[in-house]
């Protein structure tokens, strides 16, 4: 069998980005709701807030730890697998790439160690403001990558001289089409898988009668998020999804299982898309709907993806089912969350067994949403790198053969099974703890210098 | 744009470059002296000695690869897939070694695991980054804008000697770094282990010194022939008083002074690696202004830079005074 290091190298950049993605979508909320914890506890000093955030600190410093980890492999993808990308589209994407690095990285990693280590050799002002630029870090880096990333689906302020692309108007490509619906999406959905981790690890302590007094402000902390942001992501959603429209409609009739263009466009609710036949297998569909919610307007036409040349359609099945996915897991979300406001309402939020039982179900949930949500994006822009100017089989580097990257591949596979499984062990384990009590907060002194020794037990 | 921005990101590159190996180097040779410790509250206090900083120096490496590729793209589009593998395996040394910062802490039973993890992270890291020197001297088969050779051609002796030099340079580092940050039992050891890693320093720069004019006549010309000689010769000569500074103070109890001067060892193999292969950013092939990238992105990503590295280097310094003095197994932790 002949090796394509092509599909080889596509499958291994969306293992090594799929895993790296799994710990932005959450320490990019958890840095957050740290900020906010240690502010109030700033504020209030009510030492519950500073008994979640030694909590939650710790789990952060986990899943920081191997985010930085598997997104020191990213950059170098891009030279090993993609150098033909790297030196056709480098112009434009290395820069906003190295303000990546310059601004948040730096940001992020130099005020780390004062955030995870230094509560007791700095004011607690300075702790606090440490916090906030790791939160802010966090928040800058997914601003650089997500430009880069959103460049490449709709490009603009740029000139193509030579085969390679040139910047021409570094405000377009910054501020591309696609960017503002693509970061307010992302980090939405980022907060919203944070917050569900926050409520499932409350609602399990909760059913324990354990940690009572963390736990409950917890809850209500991270449902009250909730109930602001799932319905605001699904907004954002559909408005990403016209944004999508206007400049990838392929994209949006593969997401939408769409075969021939038509005005009153059926909503695909089940199919078995079939590329032999470019029609659906199996189909369940509620008619007009599409048309309604993609043109606002029930005799609106959507084009179908006969419309497109075959060398020209992303791969339909993948991107129809992550799709559907995705929405699956939002309407879920809402599901329980609107639940939980109605327990809310009536003061039961603690008190129903069912709902605290449902809730430890919703950890995943968020992780799940926003992994099928990116394989619709990047799925669904192929067969193109840099969307109508870069085809993914051009990127490749040239030198690599398929048993290269095979071998890589496979111990990157090798390599973060045995990572990615420890980690999230240390994490259930740490989340099974819990806070820290009363005590161990006075064993370890924490208003005062110096602390005890670093160990797995403490605080 | 009328300017040549060519020259000043080679020295912002060159600078990024060398805070990674001096950075990254005494973390990484902290984990290669690992496994030596005598026991495991020593080990908890040379990995205190390092947790609060090694995330920010292990950034160096993503920032000088990120300014690789935004400066001189043509470089890192020819250098990094003709080391695919060294720079993969590069990349799962640090994944063992970062992760073990933490794990460490939480394992209970398996702690004796992330040790190790800490330890062979550590070395495999270092001994590819080694391996990706020495074949970036010997350097690459180019056509056109593309690596034309195989991805096992850094197979060779002298990349895999550079690779056994670079753990007892980083060892050296992390040596003396520790002399530097701990007390009795502790330092007396890492004192021994940084006179056993200068001599092998020694032995490696010689042998490499004697080896790299036969790599490539450019090399020999730019050393040997006359003015050059007599320019380049205080190179070598402040080499050998910066060594002998090092051996002295070891010898004399010095704490602080052994780590400049280590450091100062590796700037004067960094300057004379620069002298070696200036003006080519792929050795032998391709010059840095061939590799340039467009100068209005070198210009867009400069305002930007020169705004934002001293707030980093301020900021880097802040924090690296707050863990400043000796190291205890009592630091604070979360
Ligand atoms: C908690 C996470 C989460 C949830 C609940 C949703 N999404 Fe989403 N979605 C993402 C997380 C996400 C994401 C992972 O963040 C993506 C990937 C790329 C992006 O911009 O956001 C995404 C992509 C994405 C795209 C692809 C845009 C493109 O590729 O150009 C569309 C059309 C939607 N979403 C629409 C929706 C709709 C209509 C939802 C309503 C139920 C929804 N999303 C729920
Ligand atoms: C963070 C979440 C992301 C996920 C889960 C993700 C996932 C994927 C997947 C599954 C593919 C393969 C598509 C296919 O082969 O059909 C892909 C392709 C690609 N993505 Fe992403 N991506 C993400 C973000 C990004 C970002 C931020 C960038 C760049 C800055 C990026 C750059 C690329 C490139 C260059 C390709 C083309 C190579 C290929 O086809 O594999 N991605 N991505
Ligand atoms: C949607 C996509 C992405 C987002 C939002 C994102 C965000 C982040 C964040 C917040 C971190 C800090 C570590 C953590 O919180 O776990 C991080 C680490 C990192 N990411 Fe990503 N990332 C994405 C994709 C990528 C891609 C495509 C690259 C490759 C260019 C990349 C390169 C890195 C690197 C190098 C680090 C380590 C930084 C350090 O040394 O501190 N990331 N990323």
């Amino acid at each position: 069998m002949e090796l394509d290091p092509v599909l080889l190298s596509r499958l291994q950049f969306a293992f090594v980005i799929a895993f790296h993605i799994l710990l932005p979508a959450f320490t990019v909320g958890l840095a957050s709701y740290i900020v906010v914890l240690e502010g109030l506890y700033f504020w209030k000093q009510d030492a519950t807030y500073l008994r979640l955030s030694l909590f939650w600190t710790r789990m952060f410093a986990v899943s920081f730890g191997m985010g930085v980890v598997s997104g020191i492999v990213m950059p170098f993808q891009f030279g090993t697998n993609w150098s033909g990308l790297s030196d056709i589209a480098g112009n434009v994407l290395a820069p906003l790439l190295t303000y990546e690095g310059l601004i948040a990285f730096f940001l992020e990693a130099g005020f780390l160690g004062i955030l995870l280590f230094g509560r007791k050799l700095v004011p607690p002002w300075v702790h606090l403001f440490a916090a906030v630029m790791v939160g802010s870090g966090t928040l800058f880096s997914s601003f650089w990558i997500l430009s880069a990333n959103s460049w490449m689906h709709t490009p603009a302020g740029y000139e193509v001289i030579d085969g390679r692309i040139f910047a021409k108007d570094w405000i377009q490509i910054i501020f591309n089409p696609s960017f503002p619906y693509r970061i307010a999406h992302t980090v939405t959905g980022f907060y919203i898988t944070t917050a569900f981790v926050v409520v499932a690890v409350s609602a399990w302590h909760l059913r324990q009668k354990q940690h009572m007094p963390e736990s409950k402000r917890a809850m209500s902390m991270g449902l009250g998020l909730l109930i602001l942001l799932v319905p605001l992501q699904i907004f954002i959603g559909d408005a990403h999804g016209l944004n999508t429209l206007a400049h990838q409609p392929v994209k949006v009739a593969a997401m939408e299982g769409l075969w021939t263009t038509q005005a009153r466009a059926p909503a695909v609710l089940f199919a078995w898309p079939n590329t032999t036949t470019e029609s659906n297998d199996y189909e369940i569909a509620i008619p007009g709907l599409a048309s309604v919610y993609l043109t606002h307007d029930i005799d609106g036409v959507v084009k179908g993806l006969k419309d497109f040349a075959p060398q020209d359609r992303p791969p339909v099945g993948i991107v129809f089912w992550a799709f559907r996915v995705m929405v699956g897991m939002g309407v879920l979300m809402l599901t329980v969350v609107v639940w939980g406001a109605w327990l809310r309402v009536r003061g039961r939020l603690f008190a129903s067994p069912a709902f605290l039982f449902v809730c430890n179900f919703m950890a995943p949930a968020g992780f799940i949403a926003v992994i099928a949500g990116w394989t619709v994006t990047e799925v669904g822009r192929q067969p193109w790198v840099v969307y109508g100017l870069l085809r993914t089989r051009d990127a490749v580097s040239p030198s690599i053969t398929g048993l290269d990257v095979l071998l890589s591949l496979l111990m990157y596979m090798a390599v973060y099974a045995v990572i990615f499984s420890a980690g999230v062990y240390y994490l259930f384990r740490l989340a099974r703890a819990g806070p820290p009590t009363e005590s161990d907060i006075h064993d370890a002194k924490l208003t005062e210098r110096p602390a005890r020794p670093l160990s797995a037990a403490d605080v | 744009m009328h300017i040549d921005l060519v020259p000043v990101w080679t020295v912002i590159l060159g600078v990024g470059v060398f805070m990674y190996v001096l950075l990254d180097g005494f973390d990484l040779g902290v984990g290669i002296l690992f496994p030596f410790a005598h026991d495991d509250a020593a080990r908890t206090l040379m990995m205190n000695s390092v947790a609060p900083v090694w995330d920010g120096n292990e950034t160096w490496l993503v920032v000088g690869g990120l300014g690789l590729l935004a400066a001189f793209p043509l470089a890192f589009a020819v250098i990094i897939p003709a080391l695919y593998f060294p720079i993969m395996l590069m990349l799962l040394g640090l994944i063992f070694r970062g992760v073990a910062f933490e794990f460490r802490l939480k394992a209970s039973t398996g702690r004796h695991w992330w040790d190790r993890s800490f330890f062979a992270g550590s070395v495999v890291a270092t001994f590819f980054q080694g391996v990706v020197l020495g074949d970036y001297v010997q350097g690459f088969a180019v056509t056109g804008r593309h690596f034309a050779g195989g991805s096992f051609d850094w197979v060779k002796p002298f990349p895999l000697a550079t690779g056994v030099g670079l753990l007892f340079g980083y060892g050296l580092l992390g040596a003396t770094w520790l002399v530097m940050k701990t007390e009795g039992h502790v330092q007396e050891k890492s004192r021994a282990q940084a006179k056993a890693c200068l001599y092998g320093v020694l032995a490696f720069i010689a042998m490499v010194s004697i080896w790299t004019p036969f790599l490539h006549p450019k090399i020999s010309e730019r050393w040997f022939t006359w003015p050059n000689m007599a320019f380049l010769a205080p190179v070598p000569l402040m080499t050998a008083g910066i060594a002998f500074a090092l051996w002295r103070s070891l010898r004399r109890d010095g704490e602080v002074l052994p780590f400049i001067c280590a450091m100062g060892l590796f700037a004067m193999c960094y300057l004379g690696l620069g002298i070696s292969v200036f003006p080519y950013i792929i050795p032998w092939t391709v010059t840095l202004w061939d590799a340039a990238s467009a100068p209005n992105s070198q210009a867009f990503l400069l305002v930007g830079t020169l705004f934002i590295l001293p707030i980093v280097f301020m900021y880097t310094g802040w924090s690296y005074y707050v863990f400043r003095g000796k190291v205890s197994a009592e630091l604070g932790y979360h």
